[in-house]
This record gives structure tokens, sequence and C-alpha cells, in this order.
């Protein structure tokens, strides 16, 4: 995918998100405060205004910094800084990168997660996003060939990270105080980055279709 | 289903509207920041070392009910119970930096960790002076060992009393984080809920609690505590309320404290008042003295049924700064 495409998929994966918010609220109620979906919902809306707009980008890690920032500067709370940071980081490492493909978007996960780490403390197991995106990360890395083909598997590795988080109890965050009482509830914030992979997969999906 | 019944507009612009229904309330002794949800004292004297305080919004009137003279001299809020991100708390540091540093204080939650620490790594990056006093007054939250995990709650108040006192007193950058620092580990809380609030954004309860039931410990955000009960009496209640705060720093006979009994939002002041009256006889049997008693909403989580009880320890120096005037929405001495 060149930049132009690259844009055109994360603007269906931003209004998808956005569409998203009342699954994730409602799994954060169950185990958080009750405002992840929310959160996602303003940082998405804040991308979609974004892509929608005569902004152009000059590569694809440009196109990805400037949705990190914009993430960042308009979410607040603790998925702001995290999701921020993923789209931030990882963004940063593939320098120049004119095409969104298979070692780009492995690159991509692979510093993003370092990125995440540095931030927010929270290592695998915590119940975390990082559950998901780890699963992701490593997945795209045993990957080679076109990014159509692997993104099914990416994204469902990612989605049984999300999964795992079920059997985990929550150690960070506003869910850390509820101990087992997180059991057998998958993290919302893992839910929201299996998403987001979801939705890139869809898209290429319904792209080859067309 | 019951659901929560709130008199609000835009469900997106909660934050906002009542940010600016606090800028009215003030008669102009706060200022807006253009375009973000942050305000200033207006008679900010420029020439200090600058209290900043912040969070998530939907704790009213927590933190912008802080900012005035002797308190915050700003407040950067975010949405609903979520931090406010890194360049809005970087724009309200740069209008409050004067050259002599900006103390941020803030309820130790990892969002707000997070989100100010970038903010503190971008005003570094500008030559900007910060330290970061993270509050974690309730004792629910961790075992003592573990207190750096604990939460920040209505403790946030006595820690912003004492550092404003002291950034009006004092010069030296050091002092007043070393005194505000011990007013921050003399100070612990711990709460009971009742019932739910509710994020306006979602209209729905953010947890379930039985109508027979309550929960001692409960978090602002409704985090769970450390235990649920069936309901029993006020006296009952605030026993086990003193009896975990007490032994926890401890608080001990011919220690001299500030009470503060806050609500969380929908009990009474009935209820409050009798509280009060209890903790003061417990404290009296204890051989603690009350030097001063709060008793109100102070930081609250929607219509959350329950209050919180905090306790601040006094050396002179704390209750000499504490004592100074201040003058905010929420507390004026």
């Amino acid at each position: 995918m060149n930049v132009i495409e690259t844009k055109e998929m994360m603007l269906f994966v931003s209004k998808k998100m956005v569409a998203s918010e009342p699954h994730l609220t409602k799994l954060d109620q169950t185990i958080g405060d009750g405002d992840h979906g929310i959160g996602m919902e303003r940082g998405f809306k804040a991308v979609t205004e974004l892509l929608e707009s005569d902004y152009q980008a000059q590569d694809v890690s440009k196109l990805l910094l400037k949705i990190g920032t914009t993430m960042m500067s308009t979410m607040g709370g603790a998925s702001g800084a995290i999701f921020g940071t993923l789209f931030r980081a990882g963004a940063k490492s593939i320098k120049g990168a004119t095409a969104f493909d298979t070692p780009t978007l492995s690159t991509f996960l692979a510093n993003g997660l370092q990125g995440v780490y540095e931030r927010g403390g929270a290592k695998p197991g915590d119940k975390t996003m990082i559950d998901a995106l780890v699963a992701a990360s490593e997945e795209a890395q045993t990957l080679e060939g076109d990014l159509a083909t692997n993104l099914p598997a990416i994204s469902k590795a990612a989605m049984l990270g999300v999964e795992a988080t079920k059997d985990m109890i929550a150690t960070t965050g506003k869910a850390k105080t509820l101990g087992e009482r997180s059991l057998g509830h998958p993290d919302p914030g893992a839910m929201s980055m299996a998403l987001i992979l979801q939705f890139m997969c869809e898209f290429q999906t319904e792209q080859l279709a067309a | 289903m019951r659901k929560p019944k709130k008199l609000i507009n835009d469900r997106f612009d909660v934050a906002k509207e009542q940010f600016e229904g606090l800028l009215c309330a003030m008669d102009g002794k706060l200022q807006g920041l253009p375009g973000i949800t942050a305000a200033i004292r207006s008679d900010y004297p420029n020439n200090k070392v600058a209290i900043l305080t912040g969070g998530g919004a939907g704790h009213e009137p927590l933190f912008a009910g802080y900012v005035g003279k002797g308190l915050a001299d700003a407040a950067v809020l975010g949405d609903i119970f979520a931090a406010p991100p890194p360049n809005v708390i970087l724009q309200t540091t740069e209008a409050v930096d004067n050259g002599k540093g900006v103390i941020y204080i803030y309820g130790n939650y990892a969002g707000d960790n997070m989100n100010f620490d970038i903010a503190s790594e971008l005003a570094d990056d500008d030559d900007i002076k910060t330290h970061t006093i993270r509050v974690w007054d309730d004792v629910a939250s961790a075992p003592l060992d573990k207190i750096t995990e604990r939460r920040g709650t209505a403790g946030d108040l006595y820690v912003l009393k004492i550092a404003g006192a002291a950034s009006e007193k004092y010069d030296d950058f050091e002092q007043i984080v070393a005194v505000t620092e011990r007013a921050r580990d003399y100070t612990r809380s711990m709460g009971v809920a009742l019932s739910s609030g509710s994020v306006p954004q979602t209209n729905s309860f953010n947890f379930d609690l039985p109508e027979d039931e309550l929960e001692i410990g409960m978090g602002l955000h409704g985090e769970p505590g450390v235990s649920r009960e069936k309901m029993s009496t006020a006296d009952e209640v605030v026993n086990k309320l003193v009896d975990q705060i007490c032994s926890d720093l401890p608080f001990q006979s011919g220690d001299e404290v500030c009470l503060l009994v806050n609500n969380l939002g929908a009990s009474t002041y009935m209820e409050l008042l009798i509280a009060t009256r209890h903790a003061h006889a417990l404290l009296a049997e204890r051989g603690i003295k009350v030097h001063n008693t709060l008793v109100g909403n102070y930081c609250t989580s929607q219509e959350m049924s329950g209050y919180s009880l905090t306790l601040m320890k006094l050396d002179d120096e704390l209750k000499n700064l504490y004592d100074l005037p201040c003058n905010s929405f929420a507390l004026r001495k």
C-alpha cells in the first residue's frame, strides 16, 4: 500500500473505532472506570477529522506519526498516552517508509511495543493492551510476503491475545484494585489494540473484493 | 434497569461546560486559557514557584475549584475521569512558569502519571523546571509497603493547601517541595460507597452495588475496596474507617490533625454530620486532637453516594501553613 492507500485504510479504521465505542464502554464498565470507549472515540474522531481534511502526508511514517500525535493530544487518560506512544514510537522506527507492507507493519509493532513498555511500565501478563500487541508483533515477525495475505493472521493473533487477558488479573490501571474480580473479563485496551488490526484487515479484504 | 438522570447538553461538552460554569461562578477571579479546559488565578503574582494541579473532570469541585491565592495557581482538566493530554498540560505549564519552576500535584493514577510525565519531559525540552508530587492517600487501595501504588483521593485538598501556602511564604523550590511531600506523607483517607456514580457520556451506572450492601474502601471511580458488607449504622462504618486510617500512618495519642469529611456525591449533609460527630468522638478517645474540620463536597464522583474521611497529621510548620488564608471556589480561609 502506498501512502494514499494507507491514509484511506486509517480513515476506515478510525471510523470503525468510533463506532466501537458502546462495545468498548461496556467492557470498561465491567473492569475499569467506564471511560475507555469514550477516550478511543474522542481520539479516533480527531484522527477521522485529520484524515478527511486536506492533510497530505509525505510518507507512511509521517502519516502514522501524525495520527499518534493527534491521539496523544486529544484523548487524555492512560489510553491517550499509551496508544499515542504506540503510533509515535512505531512511526519513528519506519522513517521514510513509502509503503505499508509486512516488514513495515512488523517493525512498527515491535518498536511501538518498545515505546509502550518504556512509557507505561506494564509487562505481558498484566492484563493490558500489551497482551494483544505482543501477540500481534510476534506473529508479524514470523511472516513474509504480501500484507493482505498476512493481516488475517496478525489480527487473529491479537484477538487471541485479548482472549488470554480473560485469565489474567489486572495489576495496573484503574482495574488493578479489582484483583481477582477482573478474572473472566477481557481487557478493554487489549480489545482496542486487536480491533485496530482487525479493521486494517477488513479494509484489505474489502479492497481486494472490490 | 434504572438509568442515571442528569441534566446535561451534548455528552461530549460536559467537561467543558462545567468548567465554563466554574469560571462564571468565580466572578473574574479565575481565567480560562484559550481553547483548553485549564484555568489560572487572575491575581497570579508571577513571581513565585507555581503550583499546578489537574486530572480528569467529574470530581468537582476538584481540581479547578482549588485554584486561588494560597492554593494552586492553575489547574488543567481532562474529560470525565480521564487525565488531560500532555500538550494541554504543557500549555498550562508554560502559562504559569515564570522561571522559578512548576510543581505538579495530582492523584496517583496510571493515566495522570503518564500524561503529566510526558508533559514534564516536553517542559524540560523548553528548559522549564518541574517537579511531580503524586498524592496517594487512599489506604484501601494498596498495602502500606506498596504506598506508591495507592490512589489519590480527597487528600489532594490538604496537599494543595500546604503547597499553596508554602509557595506564597517560601521562595526556595526545594523547601516548598519538601514540606508539600511531608503533607502528602502525613495524609490518609478511606471511603465508603453506598451506590454507584455514572459517567455522563455513557448514560449508565459504572458498577452495581445491591440495595442492601455497602462497600468499605471503594475508589472514586468504583474501584473495589476492602470489603463489601450488609448495610449497617453510621457509627459502625465510621469505626471501621477511623480504625483503618489511624492504624496506617499511624495517628497516635498526642497527635494534632485536620479532619475532612468528604461527600462522594449523593450523600446528605445530615449523614456527613452524623459521621463527623462520631469521628470526633473516636479521635478524642484515641487522644488525637482535631485542629480543623471540613465537611462537604470536596472531591466527588458524580452521584456516587457515600463519603470519605481524611486525616492529615500536623506539625508546627504544617499547622502554620494550613492556617494561612486562601481563597478559591471550594476552599476559603
